[in-house]
């Protein structure tokens, strides 16, 4: 990358007949693929769109729900609906809101407005973005399908054992498997947007210029990277219950439920904040926009959203104050979620002190955004309330709980997003939403929601617990109840407005005209209605508000006199930059429309599927489909030779057309997935030691371990394999093609010798996973650790055929950059495992 | 208790101060409600109740009052210092000294006590949906053994054993105190001491199955002296009419089978013990009045009245037969 002269104009560009042509050439190449094609789109502006529409759309199915409910509840002992449906109805409700609606739709506005707020065209890897929607609608759709077959989840969204293990029926199992499915498609948004924002920045976007809602999604990214695979973690361990009669969670088998507990609840108390900070975001990006001037306390803001996300991970405990933990615990955790409070209040202080400072102008986002810190500072205050554990032991499962918890999210969540959705309509569609209906919508919104959820907090102190589906009618609930219920359908009947304004046919509606709002962040650059291909050039940066701060910058825009504001090959082309100084490192290609995201997803829900009916010949199979169609995607879509080194990107600089390593977004993506995975192992890590503090002596002296020689071996041909899987990267990068393939086969041979040692420990000293927890963790750690060695092994033969192939060369060498990070991660999972299994019986 | 009749104010907009006081002014109504307590526990949490409802309201008051005036540009001239000061105020001084009052104030309460050995020991074991109790005073050598009923005496501090057959449930009186947690495999530990003689009820918190909602039961609170008593008289065995033709027909349907009178049966524990079932004052598990004709009716089909219910219908008996189970059952005190 050659950098003269930045800031030299290329010539060509005042001519408008070449600008015309370039646009046509950028149309061509971004243009959105038409008829039953459509669907095979994978660009952030389409998904996005998909993705918004369907949570949404299980949100009105959750909310249809949620009125549900009340209608049961607004006089005592009715009998609209039976006991077992009220039960499917409040745990789907809970289940689909946080799972199908709060999480996706973070990943939903993000992935649709993120790459306008860096000024480019689209995220990294557009295939996967689109692969998660695919996987979140079979899925969604799945979870929610079944109660019209009475056959939905009724254990809660908490589905905490014994119930739920003692449940017959498919329910659970659809809970488990298939949110276990839609966590998938978290993970790989969380992945993709973490990238987007560290190495998809324009070219002079510092760290410290990255718009605020970059930074939360950062965090939100990460938050999600390390609360959702406990989680899953923890799924596993309970689907092996469910399914194969590993009792982890039984105490009569040396089990513990409260394990499942904590597992949850490490994922579900950082889940309030993964919902409740991209919101914030939406509103820091709104609130100096009707203040007209920037936001004042940008570090504050940065650092306190940081705080929040990782206080947010010592909290859990406080979802379990009533279990009868020791006072010190309970002092501990009521502290750290008190402390929450503080980053909390910074940020909505740095709102207060920006509007202060501007002028506010009066519009329908701003409505919604005051709305929501009215709602939230309450929900926020009584969330003071419940975290003092004495207090807690009496609203705890009580309504003022279900109170506190709603107050959290519409006024930390759901009115930000409205507002947000207000604000970004013009930006997405070119449209205005209408200012009456928004206040309209607002006014029966906010009412609504107070008239439905304010007596919960008196219902909840008069004794009523949650999750009943009916009640006496004489302990003074009557009133209270039925009041809610009314505010529930007023609520209802506002939200209903918004969805109508939001969806009508627009020949009546406003059209948008540019930068609507006077925004000063570069999103409100874009032409509207936006052109498909997004950004118009990618911009140089130099500030935050640029469209504020420089006033050349739009015509600049305009003029595409800034990065890539041509698709000289036809090619979808944007610019990956240093992390922290945002310098271009690469002119990327990231992929056009294509079938196999779709057809992937499809797989994969059959494996989840066919699981949940134990149907194992199926899941076995739809599991080979998987692998076929994630290796034919990998080989025909990744680690394209480019037909040139590098080129001209603008502004007098040049890019190669091909990086590898920790420069590149592939290594990234594989990095942050990893960080992931290893999180998910610690769970399972963390639930070996639980049960070492639940039992006296674990392990327990009369069941055999799996000795320390098997482990021992294990741990050592893995490590061998992953030694020589870094030897192979550093020989074939020294151009050593015959060493690389030995040692890559030889990786391959010590890799499957060690799952075969790794099987042998329990195997040899037949541990039986049935009959007791400490085998079944056993099992377990040594199952995880197995199968992320096959995925290993097929990695290592992919890049022995590739190499073969000629598609892995010395230079072309991103496959093996990639699969030596996966064996770094793989050598450390091994480690600990055989550490654990083998060395621990030894000293404990 | 206050004169005033219940009232509730409805109120547009989260006005906490206006909802506060709907909740003084139906603090009256409930034997299910934390906040009027009839508990040492319930009345100190009941009393942080109120402060902290108090100070969240004028807190919530000032940031949304400060907001508002910021919107509305009321602030004239704002410095530049204004917004740090707003910032390191409002966000990091304010709460942190608050917060710190309120946690010295509140992880006082956290329970602090030893077992000790002259206390009177009740065992509650929940299972799905009811409650097996048992009460063992300190002198006493043979537990007393009783369902669905609690019968506590005021001004004595109680030690609550907690366990679990199946699920996790939770013990809850709202008017005594807080709840605690029913684990199957593990033991918890509440001590609960009430102060006001009543009648009251407690239920099951933790959604625990299909019919959680119908897990409750009745807490009767008396004098000591009365306690005492009362506790000496459930020793020994209840009258049983010998001619009852209703103990007949008890035996000879099966009952016996699951529930055990004392004095009359003693094979059957799978069910809820009937030895005083007739001075109790809910049956089902504090879901019905105790009277013959809803004793009938939960005999003809409990499953109607709670839903997943264990035990069967006995619709196939001849109503008059299960009514004289019912008269029988009635008189068992």
């Amino acid at each position: 990358m050659k950098n003269e002269m930045a800031h030299r104009h290329g010539p060509d560009q005042d001519d408008p007949w070449i600008r015309a042509a370039q646009e046509a050439r950028l149309s061509k190449a971004w243009e959105t693929p038409g008829g039953w094609r459509y669907w095979s789109s994978v660009n952030n502006s389409e998904v996005g769109i998909w993705y918004i529409v369907t949570a949404f759309g299980f949100m009105l199915f959750a909310g249809v729900l949620g009125l549900l409910i009340r209608t049961q509840l607004a006089v005592p002992d009715n009998e609209f609906l039976s006991a077992e449906t009220y039960n499917q109805v409040f745990t789907l409700h809970g289940t689909a809101m946080m799972f199908l609606f709060a999480v996706p739709i973070f990943e939903a506005v993000a992935i649709l407005i993120l790459p306008a707020l860096l000024g480019t065209r689209d995220l990294p890897f557009p295939r996967l973005s689109a692969f998660g929607y695919w996987c979140f609608l079979i899925g969604g759709v799945f979870v929610c399908g079944s109660i019209f077959f009475n056959a939905a989840p009724s254990g809660g969204w908490f589905m905490y054992p014994p119930l739920t293990t003692k449940q017959g029926g498919i329910g659970a199992d659809i809970w488990l498997l298939g949110l276990s499915f839609i966590e998938v498609a978290s993970i790989a948004a969380a992945v993709e947007l973490i990238v987007g924002v560290l190495k998809c920045r324009p070219p002079g976007m510092h760290i410290n210029l990255t718009p605020l809602y970059g930074w939360y999604v950062l965090i939100v990214g990460g938050m999600i990277l390390f609360a959702f695979p406990p989680l899953i973690a923890g799924d596993f361990l309970f689907e092996m219950e469910r399914a194969f009669d590993w009792p982890f969670f039984d105490p009569e088998r040396g089990g513990d439920p409260l394990l499942w507990q904590h597992l949850f609840w490490i994922f579900g108390h950082p889940e309030v904040y993964i919902i409740f900070l991209p919101s914030i975001a939406l509103l820091a990006m709104i609130v100096p926009t009707f203040a007209g001037r920037p936001i004042a306390g940008y570090s504050w803001i940065v650092l306190s959203a940081l705080g929040t996300g990782f206080l947010s991970f010592g909290l859990w405990v406080h979802h379990m104050f009533a279990t009868g933990l020791p006072s010190i615990s309970l002092g501990f955790f009521s502290a750290a979620s008190e402390a929450v409070a503080i980053p909390t209040g910074i940020q909505i202080f740095v709102f207060i002190a920006t509007l202060m400072l501007g002028k506010v102008v009066r519009s329908v986002p701003m409505l919604f955004a005051l709305g929501a810190l009215a709602i939230f500072v309450a929900g926020g205050l009584t969330g003071v309330m419940v975290a003092v554990a004495p207090f807690d032991f009496q609203a705890h499962d009580s309504y003022f709980i279900v109170a506190h918890l709603h107050y959290t999210l519409f006024g930390g969540m759901l009115f930000p997003l409205v507002a947000g959705i207000y604000y970004y309509y013009p930006l997405m569609t070119g449209y205005m939403m209408s200012r009456r209906l928004g206040v309209w919508a607002f006014w029966l919104m906010f009412a609504g929601f107070n008239i439905c959820f304010l007596p919960m907090h008196l219902t909840g102190m008069l004794g009523m617990p949650r999750r009943v589906f009916t009640y006496p009618g004489d302990l003074g609930w009557n009133t209270l109840n039925l009041v809610s219920t009314i505010g529930a359908f007023v609520f209802a009947a506002g939200f209903l407005v918004f969805v109508f304004d939001a969806l009508r046919p627009k020949s009546h509606a406003e059209k948008a005209s540019r930068n609507p709002w006077k925004a000063g962040t570069v999103e409100w650059a874009l032409e509207l209605p936006p052109g498909a291909w997004g950004a118009r050039t990618i911009p140089h940066i130099e500030s935050r508000y640029p469209a504020w701060d420089d006033h050349s910058f739009m015509r600049r825009y305009d003029e595409g006199r800034f990065y890539l504001p041509d698709a000289e090959e036809g090619r979808r082309e944007a610019l990956v930059t240093s992390v922290l100084d945002a310098q271009p490192v690469q002119c990327m290609r990231v992929a056009g429309p294509t079938w196999i995201t779709l057809a992937t997803a499809l797989c994969l829900a059959g494996v989840f599927i066919f699981a949940t009916y134990h149907w194992w010949t199926a899941t076995f199979i739809s599991g080979l489909l998987t692998l076929c169609s994630i290796v034919y995607w990998l080989w025909t879509g990744t680690g394209e030779h480019p037909e040139k080194d590098e080129k001209a990107i603008g502004m007098g600089m040049t890019a190669p057309l091909y990086i590898s390593g920790p420069r590149a977004t592939g290594w990234w993506a594989m990095f942050i997935t990893m960080t992931g995975d290893l999180t998910a192992f610690l769970g399972l890590i963390f639930g070996y030691f639980f049960f070492w503090t639940v039992h006296d002596q674990f392990p327990p002296p009369d069941i055999d371990g799996p000795g320390w020689t098997w482990p021992l071996a294990a741990g050592l041909l893995l490590c061998g394999s992953w030694v020589l899987t870094y030897g192979a990267r550093l020989w074939n990068a020294r151009g050593d093609m015959l060493l690389f393939r030995m040692a890559l086969l030889a990786a391959v041979l010590l890799a499957l010798a060690g799952i075969g040692a790794l099987v042998m420990g329990p195997l040899a000293h037949r541990m039986d996973p049935t009959a007791h927890a400490y085998p079944a963790i056993v099992w377990a750690l040594v199952l995880w650790t197995g199968a992320h060695a096959a995925a290993g092994v097929i990695m290592q033969l992919y890049c022995l055929a590739a190499s073969f192939a000629g598609r892995l060369t010395p230079k072309y060498d991103t496959d093996i950059w990639n699969v030596a990070l996966y064996w770094h991660f793989m050598a450390f999972t091994a480690f600990a495992t055989t550490l654990v299994i083998g060395g621990f019986p030894l000293v404990s | 208790m206050h004169d005033t009749k219940p009232e509730i104010t409805i109120s547009f907009g989260p006005c906490l101060p206006i909802a506060a006081m709907g909740l003084l002014l139906s603090g009256c109504v409930g034997r299910q409600s934390a906040l009027a307590p009839a508990g040492h526990d319930a009345e100190q949490i009941s009393n942080l109740f109120w402060v902290m409802t108090a100070g969240v309201s004028i807190i919530w008051a000032l940031v949304l009052g400060t907001a508002l005036a910021a919107t509305l540009g009321l602030f004239k001239n704002p410095t530049r210092l204004t917004p740090n000061i707003l910032i390191v105020g409002g966000g990091v001084v304010f709460p942190t000294v608050i917060l710190g009052i309120l946690l010295i104030f509140g992880l006082r309460l956290l329970p602090n006590w030893q077992s000790e050995p002259d206390r009177l020991q009740i065992h509650v074991h929940g299972e799905q949906w009811w409650w097996r109790v048992a009460y063992r005073a300190p002198d006493q050598i043979e537990p007393v053994i009783s369902a669905n009923e609690i019968h506590l005496p005021a001004g004595q501090a109680v030690e609550f054993v907690l366990t679990s057959a199946d699920v996790i449930h939770s013990f809850w009186i709202p008017s005594i105190g807080g709840k605690l947690d029913m684990i199957p495999g593990r033991t918890t530990r509440l001590l609960l001491e009430a102060t006001r003689p009543g009648v009251y009820r407690g239920v099951c918190a933790e959604y625990c199955g299909t019919s959680h909602a119908k897990m409750a039961f009745a807490v009767v609170v008396h004098e000591p002296k009365e306690f005492n008593a009362w506790l000496e008289d459930r020793t020994s065995d209840p009258n049983i009419g010998t001619d009852d033709p209703g103990r007949k027909i008890f035996l000879s349907s099966g009952c016996a089978a699951c529930h055990r009178i004392r004095g009359l049966t003693e094979i059957g524990s799978v069910g809820p013990d009937l030895s005083h079932i007739g001075s109790r004052r809910t049956i089902g598990a504090g879901i019905a009045e105790n009277t013959p004709k809803n004793l009938a009716r939960w005999i003809t089909d409990p499953a109607q009245m709670k839903p997943a219910v264990q035990m069967p219908a006995y619709r196939a008996l001849p109503p008059e037969d299960i009514a004289a189970i019912a008269r029988f059952l009635s008189n068992l005190n």
